[in-house]
């Protein structure tokens, strides 16, 4: 009987040694393990032993079985040794070199920084309030001081539609709507008015590299007891160093718009020669940037608020020449030229 | 306008001051000044009086003479001329040798033959005037060698004000006024205008004259004979020339004097023309020639100069052509008057023709200048002309009168308005050096605004501290935050959806934000052969390109599209833009403010592009406001609409817009070989719809369920409309795993997934909601495959 172990060991030895494949392996273990595998069957020709025999010989299997139990384990353990080896070996090496597919979205440069300078200005507690694109003549003009005949009205060479509403040519056809809404919780709970208002105005031009008919603005105001010139100059100031993420230097000289006064023109240093003069600033060191002013009386009045009782400051920033200005666009036109080689190169840079 | 700084020093003594900085603290406090500061006669030196001695015609030239000149340094200096006005015992303006005339030093040099040591000089050479017609003619009395700049203004300092800071200033539209800015600014007097009294003349017959229209606020007279000069006096011409304008007879020099002085236009007529003035309209248009012989138009609200009834001049635009002074004009008529603003400013426009007069007018100027202009005229005239003699009496009729403009206020206003500390003593003096009559209590003010800043400018209290802060220099500010309550700032909610949608569309889909204009582009629309629909139109278009108001952002978005063909394979643009849905019942615009997108492919079948912009969307409402999109098939109304696919997008029951596909013409005419799906949006009806917010469910730790059903059905609809009716809580998500059709048609597989929070589910609560789901959808002929 122990030749029979000794055969079917010899035979189990060598079909373990030449196995190459956990699937074989797990074939080789059913054979020889199994229920009806050839160890087990070993144990099923021990009726005919005497009882000493059937000891020793089951002693024997039994050895056999743990002995074969184990080289199998081992020999799995190798197999899969090997095969990750294999795997790790054949993983092709990629090529880095390649160009990335980069492909992405793009927003309009406008988005951009218009969404800049709201970041800026929420951050110092003003409302971002959107308004519409077509006008009346009183928002447009009468709220703001603007009566008709003023020279004003010719300056800005406004797009009358037939319906006898406009195109708005300015940002501040905004503000009397502005304080009529906030104006409650200015008079109430002494609220003051803050907010922006981001918009597209028209300007009946005809259009080259630094004349567009359509363009960007942002204007802002703030209204309520006691703010005075001094906060206006210092708000401009800390304002436009958070656009242009420097410190700016301002300087306010006097302006004339009908729906402020004092009005302002304000300078800042050159960004370009930081003041010394170069072909930029037209070798005066400093760039015209924004109007503004003390709110005119009339134009508080017309938004439902006294002006005796009340002060605020306005200001306007051409969001298109910030956006030139920071992304050194020459050309105006390129802004609404819905081409995308141009415009695709405006990702969230903020 | 040229402003010279020796002008301005007739009436302000700026000795020992930095001229460049007070210019720059102007600018800075009045109005702007351009950059470029013109140093009049800095570029010449070493031109000196001489006398011609001699005078040789030149062998073998016509033109020029050889010259033996006295410059007053002890000898002859010959020189070789050119000059046709050469002649023996005149003096001239000459550059000896070593002298500069810009970037030319002047040396001996041979001319034709001969040796010349110096140049004998025009008014141009030397920049003083534009005529270079002939040498210099000077004065006889003025010693040979003496500096030319010792005879003349030559050396001064001019400067340009942008004509736009001004519009707001009559009074700064002459030098005088900007004498009076220096004055403030330098902490020195105002010196008096110099005039004569008109008085004097009371006892002399008035001139005819009478005003017969509103527009005309104030017209002032004099008559004047024996005028015997007819050139202007050099320095003045020099002042003229370097503020722009130039020389041309004593009269005309002087109203150009007086304008560019005082601010006031003045204008000189022969008296034989002006028998009976009248300043009126007339009822019918007629053309009417100007001085400078054009023709113009003049329809019945042009303010017109007349004689009787024969115009003259059109009332503050430009004087006519046959009441010129002449030659043998004996009597001239001086005007000095003041008209309606608008008027002028509307006719000059209407007859195109803008000039400084109007310019001026157009302004509001000080009614109350006109005599003063005339008195100064008169002053200036008799200096240079003492044979000339007034023949009538000061003729002055005012038809309107600005108010006197009182404001009060004390320093507190002051204080509240400026946030810093001016003291009264500041304001009271700053005040003063303008011109305003300021009487003052302690710290209370009482201030009279003086007529040439209460035409329009200076109102209200508001006005005052702008005159008081400008002098004071906002330079000179002590700046600080304001003082004011904290609170809370929401972002509205259209703003915070707008910048979301924009986000998702760039971040998540790559898609590229452009911008177009809010009009039809009726020519690209024509190319692509899309309809310019009528719409509201711009009334003043200038270009019938841009007319009308855009409808939808659609058209526009195919026009970029069509740009945009060698792009790429496939890309996709938006835009949030306005649009007008014609107008509202009270004929006031419809405007929306739309979500326009437009995909382009070249690799994806319509279908699955369509699919593309369908899920794009989707995720902008699940994202945005957790729910679901669905739609619903509509008519095309528009010309680039495809007729099929065509369909309306609903979220949380609001029809928000529209997806479809583009027409195949309109396709075919933007590129044969690719498909365009496009979808717009009402933004604004979008971010309103209420948020269905997250509603967290713990997951389930018994086993889910999933039950596949295959339906042949063509639309996906009516089954998930059985299994929605099902209401049932244990449906937790419901996906089609597959569609198929084959020739017994469409079929589509949804797998239902089935959980309980709190046990397992039972086989039989499974199966009898899919026997339900089924049993529905079989009552609508729709059966399970197979």
């Amino acid at each position: 009987m122990n030749d029979k172990i000794a055969s079917l060991k010899s035979q189990f030895e060598e079909q373990l040694a030449n196995v190459l494949e956990t699937a074989q392996l797990e074939e080789i273990r059913v054979a020889y393990l199994g229920k009806k595998g050839s160890i087990t069957d070993l144990l099923k020709g021990m009726k005919d032993l005497s009882n000493e025999e059937k000891k020793t010989f089951g002693q024997h299997v039994n050895m056999f079985k743990a002995e074969a139990t184990e080289k199998i384990g081992a020999k799995m353990k190798e197999l899969k040794e090997l095969q990750i080896k294999k795997e790790i070996e054949s993983m092709p090496v990629f090529d880095v070199s390649m160009p990335a597919d980069t492909a992405r979205g793009s927003y309009h440069p406008i988005t951009l920084v218009q969404r800049e300078c709201e970041r800026i200005f929420k951050s110092m507690g003003f409302h971002v309030e959107d308004y519409s694109e077509i006008v009346t003549d009183y928002e447009c003009f009468e709220s703001l001081n603007i009566p008709k005949h003023h020279p004003a009205r010719d300056m800005q060479d406004t797009y009358y539609l037939d319906n006898g509403q406009l195109l708005k040519t300015q940002t501040s056809a905004a503000q009397n709507a502005i304080y009529k809404k906030y104006k409650d919780d200015l008079i109430n709970k002494n609220i003051p008015i803050k907010a922006v208002f981001p918009g597209r105005c028209f300007r009946n031009e005809a259009t080259d590299a630094c004349h567009e008919n359509t363009f960007f603005q942002m204007e802002g105001v703030m209204v309520g007891k006691d703010i005075n010139i001094s906060n206006l100059i210092f708000f401009m100031k800390t304002m436009l160093s958070e656009v242009f993420q420097r410190d700016i230097k301002v300087r306010l000289r006097p302006g004339f718009f009908p729906f402020v006064e004092p009005g302002f023109e304000l300078d800042i240093n050159c960004l370009i020669c930081g003041g010394e003069g170069c072909s930029s600033c037209k070798h005066s060191g400093w760039l015209e940037l924004c109007p503004c002013g003390m709110i005119h009386p009339e134009v508080l009045k017309a938004g439902g608020i006294d002006p005796e009782e009340y002060t605020g400051f306005a200001f306007g920033l051409g969001l298109t020449r910030l956006a030139m200005m920071k992304y050194g666009i020459k050309d105006l036109r390129d802004l609404n030229s819905g081409n995308l080689k141009a415009m695709d190169q405006f990702t969230d840079d903020m | 306008m040229f402003l010279s700084m020796n002008w301005i020093s007739d009436y302000v003594d700026l000795s020992g001051l930095d001229r460049l900085k007070l210019i720059s603290q102007f600018s800075l406090s009045t109005a702007e000044v351009e950059n470029e500061i013109f140093f009049k006669g800095s570029n010449i030196s070493g031109i000196v009086v001489a006398e011609i001695m001699s005078v040789e015609n030149h062998p073998k030239s016509e033109k020029l003479h050889l010259l033996k000149v006295d410059a007053g340094d002890g000898k002859l200096t010959d020189v070789v001329c050119g000059a046709p006005n050469v002649r023996v015992g005149m003096k001239t303006a000459f550059a000896k040798v070593g002298a500069k005339i810009g970037e030319i030093t002047i040396a001996p040099r041979p001319l034709a033959g001969f040796d010349s040591f110096g140049m004998c000089c025009s008014e141009k050479e030397i920049g003083i005037s534009d005529d270079n017609s002939g040498i210099m003619d000077l004065p006889t009395d003025i010693a040979n060698g003496t500096d030319i700049k010792d005879v003349y203004e030559i050396d001064d300092i001019v400067f340009e004000v942008d004509n736009k800071s001004l519009t707001n200033r009559p009074d700064l539209w002459g030098h005088y006024g900007i004498a009076r800015e220096f004055a403030a600014l330098a902490g020195r007097p105002l010196k008096p205008l110099e005039t004569v009294d008109l008085s004097a003349y009371n006892n002399l017959p008035k001139v005819d004259m009478k005003i017969e229209d509103a527009n005309c606020q104030r017209y002032s007279c004099l008559q004047f004979e024996n005028i015997s000069k007819s050139v202007s006096p050099m320095n003045m011409r020099i002042r003229l020339f370097y503020c722009g304008m130039r020389g041309i007879n004593l009269l005309t020099d002087l109203t150009n004097y007086l304008m560019l002085e005082m601010g006031q236009p003045m204008h000189a007529f022969d008296s034989r023309k002006v028998e009976k003035i009248r300043i009126k309209r007339f009822a019918e248009p007629m053309t009417f020639t100007t001085l400078d012989g054009v023709d113009r138009k003049i329809d019945e609200n042009t303010l017109m100069i007349c004689n009787d009834n024969t115009p003259v001049a059109i009332a503050g635009i430009m004087g006519g052509l046959d009441s010129e002074i002449v030659e043998d004009t004996t009597t001239l008529t001086l005007e000095s008057a003041t008209f309606d603003a608008v008027s002028i400013r509307k006719s000059s426009v209407r007859l195109a023709h803008r000039t400084d007069a109007s310019m001026r007018y157009e302004k509001c100027l000080d009614p109350e200048m006109t005599v003063t202009a005339i008195a100064r005229f008169v002053k200036l005239l008799k200096d240079i002309d003492g044979g000339v003699t007034v023949v009538s009496s000061l003729t002055d009729e005012q038809a309107f009168k600005y108010d006197t403009i009182n404001i009060n206020f004390d320093k507190s206003f002051v204080d509240r308005y400026t946030g810093i500390d001016i003291s009264s003593d500041t304001i009271e003096k700053t005040l003063n050096s303008l011109g305003f009559g300021v009487k003052r209590d302690n710290d209370s003010f009482d201030v009279v605004v003086p007529s040439w800043r209460a035409t329009k400018d200076v109102t209200i209290k508001a006005d005052i501290i702008e005159e008081i802060t400008r002098i004071y220099g906002y330079d000179n500010f002590d700046i600080h935050t304001t003082k004011a309550p904290l609170y809370p700032v929401r972002d509205a909610v259209e703003k915070s959806v707008e910048d979301r949608v924009k986000d998702i569309l760039v971040k998540r889909f790559s898609l590229h934000e452009l911008h177009s204009y809010i009009w039809n582009y009726y020519d690209e629309f024509k190319a692509l052969g899309i309809e310019s629909e009528d719409n509201v139109k711009i009334l003043n278009a200038s270009n019938p390109n841009i007319e009308t108001i855009r409808k939808t952002i659609i058209p526009t978005q195919l026009c970029q599209i069509k740009t945009n063909t060698g792009y790429g394979a496939d890309f996709g643009i938006f835009e949030v833009g306005r649009v007008v849905e014609g107008l509202d019942e009270n004929g006031m615009c419809d405007e929306h403010k739309k979500l326009a997108v437009t995909l382009y492919s070249k690799t994806l079948s319509p279908e699955k592009l369509y699919f593309k912009l369908v899920n794009m969307l989707s995720s902008l409402a699940d994202d945005i406001n957790h729910e679901a999109l669905s739609f619903k098939a509509k008519e095309a109304t528009h010309s680039f609409q495809h007729p099929v696919n065509l369909n309306a997008i609903y979220c949380g029951g609001e029809e928000i817009g529209e997806i479809g596909m583009i027409h195949p013409v309109i396709a075919k005419n933007i590129d044969k070989k690719s498909n365009i799906v496009y979808a717009e949006i009402d933004i604004i009806k979008f971010s309103q719809i209420a948020n269905a917010g997250i509603s967290y469910e713990a997951p389930s730790r018994f086993p889910e369920m999933e039950i596949d059903l295959t339906f042949v059905c063509d639309t996906f609809a009516p089954i998930k409309a059985a299994i929605d009716a099902q209401n049932c809580a244990l449906i937790k998500k419901v996906t089609v795993t597959d569609t198929y059709a084959d020739e017994n048609g469409k079929s589509i597989t949804v797998r239902i997934l089935f959980s309980h929070p709190e046990r397992t589910l039972t086989g039989e609560e499974v199966k009898t909601q899919t026997d339900a789901v089924i049993e529905t959808l079989k009552k609508q002929n729709i059966s399970l495959k197979g």
